[in-house]
């Protein structure tokens, strides 16, 4: 299996394990970098798995890079037979109010950076990703569950993958300039990738909706959320629920109250039975709220 | 012991040296974009020279000391005014109970260092006091001052005599500035004549130049190798499958502006990286004005370390002269 090593400056080593994104190189990503972060290795100072990648943030007064890179190196090798091929984690329902008043208003001020200025994002996913309208393209989007394969860009903003083969997946192309505003929470799109934005500003991502559900807490008032300030971790599965205005304020409430309780099972990902059939298996992963 | 806020400046935010630890989950480091004047700034008033401070950005703000205080300001060469006198940079002064500091414009360089005996008194939110504001987080409310903001210090000890900070840890303000950068990421994304081009072309600073990042304009954009996107890439050839940006790192969205992430970066996104700037060249990146020429220059590992390890040493020196006999 081929990596590509790059030393970024002084202090950081940034790894690509796959040029495409696939759950593989996730699962790939996910291994070397909790064996790296169970040596404890002096000198690391940060790890970051990403999608189909990872980066190493080291101080080179005490770590030389060549010996962290050739470290990194054979962890991928000894792990290359016995990689972790299940991911204890948890299913996480998440509300989202698709087409809700607050996106449409955003996504209309910014209709001169778009692809399709006449529409809204949501029908111009819809339209390209051929489906025949907003109503079946938010059923797509929420029946299938997504996989958290990043957590950043802005704090605690997750990225998602979608549980489906691949010719079935949704794609969408950002902005064609970034937006300057998004909505917090705003449910969005782009590539092959859903995320929340979690907190104000600014995004090229398409935007379906929001959810009333925090994911950051830089003031510590929402009980669900650590002293991490942060709810997502990568392995999370997620499940989108469509929720109507009405259900939206309730839960609205709920979250400026302190008093939002997300659904939340904990679950064991099978990669090998998840690629076998991801139509099934995605269908699966569903009942754990049944 | 207090500080009234009544005019903010443009942008001044309470800076330390950062946080670490929290990027892997979208939090950036934050704290000072000019470390070494920060560090200048708290040595010349008797702080441990990481304690909070302020930096403002491009125009300074206007502030009423509720008790006598000690004060120094570092960096941007921004003349400090105490009750409309002027007053030396680079130079530790008291500023008597009721008195108001106010600065003249920017003469040069970007931010100015402000640091008062004992710090600036803010909770530490996951190890730092640094204002983290796309983020909501740390600071005084996780934000830029506002008019009316009073802001507490620290009980200060020092009673070390009031000094000047020497010529040789002030900050230089060339007309043009040659920032050192690592080449890698996606380099190989770009075409040759684009990545010549990265390289030989003088870029201006852009009037988007932030704590998240700074821009660069240039004559024309720089051309991507063309190819069939890798699936969940995105379609612009700029675009890679989301990946995790270096703090310093370079991208090109489109191949039109060049980006240098710095203190408050994004840590991921889409947009291929190209080169990473230099640790030791940071610092100057936070003085740049917009409008400021500037060229990158390729240099390998063992250069950057080199550079690095002369750039500790500075700051060592720097630790010694205001060490206590």
């Amino acid at each position: 299996m081929s990596a590509r090593y790059s030393f970024a400056g002084d202090e950081f080593l940034f790894v690509e394990l796959s040029e495409e994104m696939k759950l593989e190189a996730f699962f790939r990503s996910i291994s070397i970098t909790d064996r790296l972060r169970r040596e404890a290795v002096d000198g690391v100072i940060e790890i970051c798995p990403a999608n189909a990648s990872y980066q190493v943030r080291y101080d080179p007064d005490r770590l030389d890079g060549n010996r962290l890179k050739a470290l990194l190196e054979r962890f991928d090798t000894e792990l290359a037979g016995n990689r972790q091929r299940t991911l204890h984690t948890r299913v996480i329902e998440v509300p989202v109010f698709y087409d809700d008043p607050w996106t449409r208003e955003t996504l209309m001020r910014f209709r001169d950076r778009h692809q399709q200025p006449d529409a809204t994002d949501l029908e111009y996913a819809a339209r390209i990703n051929g489906y025949d309208d907003t109503a079946a393209f938010i059923e797509a989007h929420s029946a299938t569950p997504w996989f958290v394969s990043m957590v950043g860009f802005v704090a605690g903003l997750p990225f998602m993958y979608q549980m489906a083969p691949r010719e079935r997946q949704i794609q969408v192309p950002k902005y064609l300039r970034p937006r300057t505003d998004t909505p917090r929470q705003t449910v969005g799109y782009g590539g092959c990738f859903s995320c929340i934005y979690s907190v104000r500003g600014a995004g090229g991502y398409q935007m379906f909706g929001i959810t009333p559900m925090p994911i950051y807490d830089p003031a510590g008032a929402q009980p669900h959320i650590d002293a991490s300030m942060i709810y997502f971790r990568p392995g999370d599965v997620v499940k989108f629920t469509p929720i109507d205005d009405a259900r939206y304020e309730v839960l609205d409430a709920q979250a400026a109250r302190g008093e939002f309780v997300p659904r939340v099972m904990p679950y064991v990902f099978d990669l090998d039975g998840y690629e076998r059939d991801p139509i099934g298996y995605a269908a699966r992963v569903k009942e754990v709220f049944a | 012991m207090s500080i009234e806020v009544l005019k903010p400046g443009l942008h001044t935010s309470i800076q330390d040296l950062g946080r670490v630890g929290h990027y892997h989950l979208g939090i950036p480091p934050s704290g000072a974009m000019d470390q070494l004047s920060l560090r200048a700034a708290n040595l010349l008033v008797g702080n441990p020279s990481g304690a909070a401070a302020l930096e403002c950005a491009l125009m300074g703000p206007e502030l009423r000391f509720t008790e006598a205080c000690r004060v120094a300001a570092c960096g941007a060469e921004m003349v400090p005014k105490l009750d409309g006198e002027r007053l030396p940079l680079n130079e530790a002064f008291i500023a008597p109970k009721g008195s108001v500091l106010s600065f003249d414009f920017v003469r040069a360089g970007a931010r100015l260092y402000l640091a008062f005996g004992g710090g600036i008194d803010v909770p530490e939110r996951l190890g730092s006091r640094s204002t983290y504001a796309l983020g909501g987080l740390g600071g005084l409310d996780g934000r830029a001052l506002r008019a009316g903001d009073r802001l507490a210090l620290l009980p200060c000890s020092s009673r070390i005599p009031l000094r000047q900070l020497p010529e040789q840890w002030r900050p230089r303000f060339d007309a043009e500035h040659v920032l050192r950068v690592v080449p890698g990421l996606y380099e190989h994304r770009l075409s040759p004549a684009g990545r010549e081009r990265f390289y030989a072309e003088t870029w201006r600073v852009a009037s988007e130049a932030d704590r998240i990042g700074y821009r660069f304009k240039g004559d024309q954009p720089l051309e991507f190798v063309p190819r069939e996107p890798p699936f969940g890439a995105g379609s612009d050839p700029s675009n890679i499958v989301d990946a995790c940006y270096p703090i310093g790192s370079i991208q090109i969205p489109g191949g039109a502006e060049p980006i240098i992430l710095h203190r408050d970066a994004v840590s991921g996104g889409g947009y291929a990286t190209i080169a990473t700037v230099i640790s030791a060249d940071m610092d100057l990146i936070g003085q740049l004005q917009p409008h400021r020429k500037v060229r990158f220059e390729a240099v390998d590992l063992p250069t950057a370390l080199e550079a690095r390890g002369a750039y500790r040493k500075r700051i060592a020196a720097l630790e010694r002269h205001f060490a206590p006999d």
